[in-house]
């Protein structure tokens, strides 16, 4: 009996504007690094609100300024989230993110600091924000199809376990996600590098395949104009190194297990852009664990899969994000993080097709409402991509 | 107990999956793909996680894994040694 099939469901928060969640958050969403500290006043004030501060939002421009937008306009429309008190140094640009989340329909307001100071900021804010968390806590669950749980995956401190046992479970996961017509994600370009062409022979179309190089390349390009020597004390990191991988080839051959056997790429998106369809998507992205679980969020994803193998114990601001490893060692020194054990695949004791059911019966608890681990430990990271500097 | 194991059968090297191999450690592989077991004698310690060699490579050899090419020899390797950053490395960058 499979864990999920075409009429499997689980209990979501339905937005206004059709999306669902799996968690029920109220966020106020500082503009800019100014604005942290009243936002976490509010937050402190307000039970049940959650600051999600952030060190940028000053004279960043062009398409750093827009990816900047995109992603905490993203952040605030991602259907875990309820509702919105976004805080900024002043009105212009707080105005815009409000305008942004406003299209999904959901409750959300802006303040601007200047003119007002940081008291008075903070008591219309928490004004608000207590109306929002009260609203919220009676919005209730009800039953949702597999295919509107949006899924994203991305891999961290990985090592040879990782290609052997946990990336290959979140393919089998997404190869059976993806034929229920499930929305999923992957990206991590750097990580590619070496298996490149086998992403590229899984595109589902000539344009997707061609878009999907072209970001590739645009990628290395920028390696090649930054780089000292080369990437080996980056790419791997010293903790791939120490876990046993050796080349970057090695790491993305791993990576690319988690695109799983059957799965073709339907689409490629920029950083924090949205899906438009269901399928498998490339997102160009960052390899750093944060950033790229934060572009995921950005990008409207409600959950996601994080296998590592030497111990990785990131989480996200408003994205439960599900780890799994199968190195016993990890899970043994670490186990307070990890949320599917999977060693048992590298001793033979189980097979693919079970572990990418176990990660499968995880995700479900957690879209009901499980906490994971990360929850539970308090990792809330949330973590900005800068594509260059200043103004 | 599965000591090791490789994707692909064409693999030059696989990845230690218990902890505790040392020189000397006889060990049996798993080809995943094939789901077939293969043995071979550990000739130094190998931290889990890490890479055994599966046959003696020379300067330049082209190293597989996943059946596919993840590096080039940089320093000579025998069946059964430790197999890593000090004796492969990539080809890109």
């Amino acid at each position: 009996m499979p864990v999920v099939g075409p009429d499997s469901s689980f209990l979501g928060y339905r937005r206004e504007n059709g999306r669902v969640g799996v968690r029920n958050h109220v966020v106020i969403l500082p503009l800019d690094d100014l604005s942290n500290a009243a936002a976490e006043a509010v937050a402190h004030n307000i039970k049940g609100a959650l600051a999600l501060p952030h060190p940028y939002g000053r004279l960043q421009f062009g398409a750093d300024l827009e990816l900047h937008f995109r992603t905490l306009i993203g952040a605030g429309c991602n259907p875990n989230v309820a509702a919105v008190v976004v805080i900024g140094i002043e009105d212009g640009w707080t105005q815009q993110v409000v305008d942004g989340i406003a299209t999904t329909g959901k409750p959300v307001v802006g303040f601007g600091i200047e003119g007002h100071g940081d008291h008075a900021t903070i008591l219309r804010a928490s004004r608000v924000a207590r109306e929002y968390v009260q609203w919220a806590s009676e919005q209730q669950r009800g039953a949702c199809p597999i295919s509107a749980l949006w899924v994203s995956t991305k891999c961290g401190e990985s090592d040879t376990t990782s290609g052997c046992g946990a990336n290959p479970t979140v393919g089998n996961a997404f190869d059976k996600l993806h034929a229920l017509g499930s929305t999923l994600c992957f990206g991590e370009t750097t990580e590619l590098t070496g298996g490149e062409q086998i992403v590229a022979g899984r595109c589902a179309t000539a344009q997707v395949r061609e878009r999907f190089m072209a970001m590739f390349d645009r990628y290395q390009a920028v390696i090649e104009r930054h780089k000292t020597s080369d990437l080996s004390d980056s790419q791997p990191t010293k903790g791939n190194i120490a876990g046993g991988l050796t080349t970057i080839e090695e790491k993305a051959l791993g990576n690319i297990q988690k695109i799983g056997k059957r799965c073709t790429v339907d689409g490629v998106i920029d950083k924090a852009e949205a899906p438009t369809h269901p399928g498998l998507w490339f997102m160009d992205s960052s390899s750093a664990a944060a950033e790229m679980v934060t572009l995921c969020a950005a990008a409207g994803f409600a959950l996601h899969f994080f296998p590592t193998g030497q111990g990785n114990v990131i989480g996200n601001a408003i994205v439960p994000v599900i780890k799994l490893c199968a190195n016993p060692r990890t899970v043994r020194l670490m186990a307070e993080h990890i949320d599917v054990d999977t060693s048992g695949l590298l001793q033979r004791e189980i097979n693919l097709d079970q572990a990418g059911d176990r990660l499968l019966e995880c995700m479900l608890r957690t879209a009901n409402g499980r906490l994971t681990a990360a929850e539970v430990l308090g990792h809330r990271e949330f973590v900005l991509t800068r594509l260059f500097e200043s103004a | 107990m599965i000591h090791f194991v490789l994707h692909d059968a064409n693999d030059s090297v696989a990845v230690v999956v218990v902890e505790g191999v040392t020189a000397g450690t006889a060990m049996t592989g798993w080809v995943m793909d094939d789901d077939r077991l293969i043995r071979l004698q550990a000739q130094q310690d190998i931290p889990i996680g890490h890479k055994v060699a599966l046959a003696d490579m020379a300067l330049g050899d082209t190293v597989l894994k996943y059946g596919v090419d993840i590096g080039r020899v940089v320093a000579p390797i025998k069946a059964g040694e430790h197999a890593h950053v000090h004796n492969i490395k990539t080809k890109r960058w």
